[in-house]
C-alpha cells in the first residue's frame, strides 16, 4: 500500500491500488446513503405509490359503482318510461271503446225515444179515429132516423131503424172515397 | 485487461505535457497549470496519516453525498399521494432505476434489489457529476478506490445471489462449466471463464468508471487552464486560440454531463445484469 505524500504521484500498478482512507471514505458515504435510501427515501416512495395505487383503485371501484347505480337508475326510468307510455296508450284505447259504447247507446237510446213517441202518435190517431167513427156513426144514425121519421111520418121500429142504420153507415163507408171527390 | 474501454486508455502526464507543450510554445512557467495526475493525490486536510486521512476528493464526496441524501430526504421528507415539485422529481428518478434498469434486466424478482442499486446509481452520479460543478471541479469516482469498493460489492452480491440460489456446487459448476460445450473444450473453456467471471468483470467495472472520470477530469483542466492561460497570459497571436479552448472545454462539460450519467448507468446496468446472470437457473 503506498501511500501518496503531498504532490507524490504513485506510478505504474500502485495507481490502482487505493489509500485506505480512501476505502474508508467512500465505503462510510456509499453506506449512508444505501441506508437513507433503504431506510427513508424507498420505503417513503412506496408508501406514497401504494397510497396512490389504492386511491386510483378506490375512485376506479367508486367509478364502478356509480356507473353501474346510473345504469340500473337510468333502465328503471326506461322502465317507468315504457310502462308510462303503454298507460296512456290503454286509457286511450279504453276511452275511444267508451266513446263508441256512449254514442251507440245514445244513438240506440234517441231510435228508441222516436219509435215510442211514434207508436204513441200512431195510437193516438187511432184512438182519434175510432171516436170520430163512433160519434159520427151515432150522430149520422140520429139524423137519418130523424129525418126518415120526418119523411115517413111516423115512429119507425127501433130494432129495424138501427140495423138499417147499421147498412147505411157500411154503405157509406165503402163510398167514402168516391164521396170526399164528389164534395 | 480492461478489454473494451469507452475511452482511451488513461492519458499519463507524460503524453499530456507533450500534448500541451506542442500547443503553447512558453510551457508551465507562469499562469499555466498543466493537468496532471496530481490532482487526484491531493495532500491531507485532516487527520493526515491516520485511517481517517481526509483529503479535498474525500470532501467532494462528502458534499455530494450529503446533496443526495438532502434532495431525497426532502423530496421524501413526506411523501404525497399526489407528488408535488421534488416529489416529483425524486420519484422519477428512482423509477428511472427501477423501470430502465431493474424491470427490464432482472424483471419483477429484481425489485428487492432496488435499494442497493439505487444508492448505487445516484451514488456514482453524484460522484461522477461533481467533475464539472465549480469548486469541487472533481469527480468523487476519480480516485480509485471509489469504483473498486463498488466493484467489490457488486462483485460479492452477484457471488452471494448465486450461491443463495442454487448453492455453491451449482452455481459454480453452471458458471465454470456451461453446459453444451463437448467435454475437451473446458480445458480452454473454464479458465476463460473463470478469469471474465470472477476476475475481469470487477476489474472492468472499476477501470471503465476510473478512467472516465480521470480522463474527463484531465480533458476539463487541459481545456479550462489552456483557454485561462491563451487568453490572458499568451502572446496576442494566440488569443484567439483562446476561445477555441474554452469552446472545447464548454463541449467537454457538455459530455462530461453526459459521461457521468452514462457511466452511472452502465455500472448499474452491468451489476444488475451480474446478479440476474448469477441467479437465472442456467447459466
Amino acid at each position: 500500500m503506498v501511500r501518496a505524500a503531498e504532490g507524490d504521484v504513485p506510478e505504474g500498478i500502485d495507481l490502482f491500488i487505493p489509500p485506505w482512507y480512501d476505502i474508508f471514505w467512500s465505503a462510510v458515504m456509499f453506506v449512508a446513503l444505501f441506508w437513507i435510501f433503504w431506510k427513508f427515501v424507498l420505503p417513503g416512495m412506496k408508501k406514497a405509490l401504494d397510497a396512490r395505487s389504492e386511491g386510483i383503485e378506490q375512485k376506479l371501484e367508486q367509478a364502478e359503482t356509480e356507473r353501474n347505480e346510473a345504469h340500473a337508475l337510468l333502465e328503471q326510468y326506461r322502465e317507468q318510461l315504457a310502462e308510462a307510455r303503454s298507460d296512456a296508450a290503454r286509457i286511450r284505447a279504453e276511452a275511444q271503446a267508451e266513446r263508441q259504447s256512449i254514442v251507440s247507446e245514445a244513438r240506440t237510446e234517441a231510435q228508441e225515444a222516436a219509435a215510442a213517441v211514434t207508436e204513441r202518435a200512431e195510437v193516438q190517431m187511432t184512438a182519434e179515429a175510432d171516436r170520430v167513427r163512433a160519434v159520427l156513426s151515432r150522430d149520422v144514425g140520429r139524423l137519418a132516423t130523424d129525418l126518415a121519421e120526418r119523411i115517413v111520418g111516423e115512429a119507425l121500429d127501433e130494432q129495424k131503424v138501427s140495423s138499417t142504420v147499421d147498412r147505411f153507415i157500411a154503405d157509406l163507408e165503402t163510398v167514402a172515397p168516391e164521396g170526399q171527390e164528389t164534395r | 485487461m480492461a478489454g473494451k474501454l469507452p475511452r482511451a486508455s488513461i492519458p499519463t502526464e507524460k503524453t499530456l505535457s507533450a500534448l500541451t507543450t506542442t500547443i503553447i510554445l512558453a510551457a508551465e512557467d507562469d499562469g499555466f497549470h498543466a493537468p496532471s495526475l496530481v490532482d487526484f493525490f491531493p495532500p491531507a486536510i485532516l487527520f493526515e496519516g491516520t485511517l481517517f486521512e481526509f483529503n479535498r476528493v474525500n470532501l467532494v464526496q462528502l458534499i455530494m453525498t450529503v446533496a443526495v441524501a438532502t434532495f431525497f430526504i426532502v423530496a421524501f421528507r413526506n411523501p404525497k399521494i399526489v407528488p408535488r415539485g421534488m416529489q416529483n422529481l425524486g420519484e422519477i428518478a428512482v423509477n428511472f432505476v427501477q423501470v430502465q434498469i431493474i424491470d427490464t434486466i432482472m424483471g419483477a424478482a429484481g425489485r428487492k434489489y432496488l435499494p442497493y442499486l439505487a444508492t448505487l446509481f445516484f451514488f456514482i452520479l453524484a460522484m461522477n457529476i461533481a467533475g464539472i460543478i465549480p469548486f469541487l471541479n472533481l469527480a468523487g469516482s476519480s480516485v480509485v478506490a471509489v469504483p473498486m469498493l463498488l466493484a467489490v460489492v457488486a462483485w460479492v452480491t452477484f457471488n452471494v445471489a448465486g450461491i443463495r440460489k442454487h448453492g455453491f456446487g451449482t452455481y459454480m459448476k453452471s458458471n465454470l462449466f456451461p453446459p453444451g460445450v463437448p467435454k475437451p473444450v473446458y480445458v480452454l473453456l473454464t479458465p476463460i471463464e473463470f478469469l471474465s467471471t470472477f476476475i475481469l468483470r470487477p476489474v472492468t467495472l472499476t477501470i471503465r468508471l476510473l478512467a472516465n472520470m480521470m480522463a474527463g477530469h484531465l480533458m476539463l483542466v487541459l481545456f479550462f487552464s489552456g483557454a485561462t492561460y491563451l487568453l490572458l497570459d499568451a502572446d496576442w497571436l494566440l488569443k484567439p486560440f483562446g476561445l477555441g479552448a474554452a469552446a472545447m472545454g464548454f463541449f467537454i462539460t457538455a459530455f462530461e454531463i453526459l459521461i457521468a450519467f452514462l457511466q452511472a448507468y452502465i455500472f448499474t446496468l452491468l451489476t444488475a445484469l451480474y446478479i440476474a446472470g448469477a441467479e437465472s437457473e442456467s447459466h
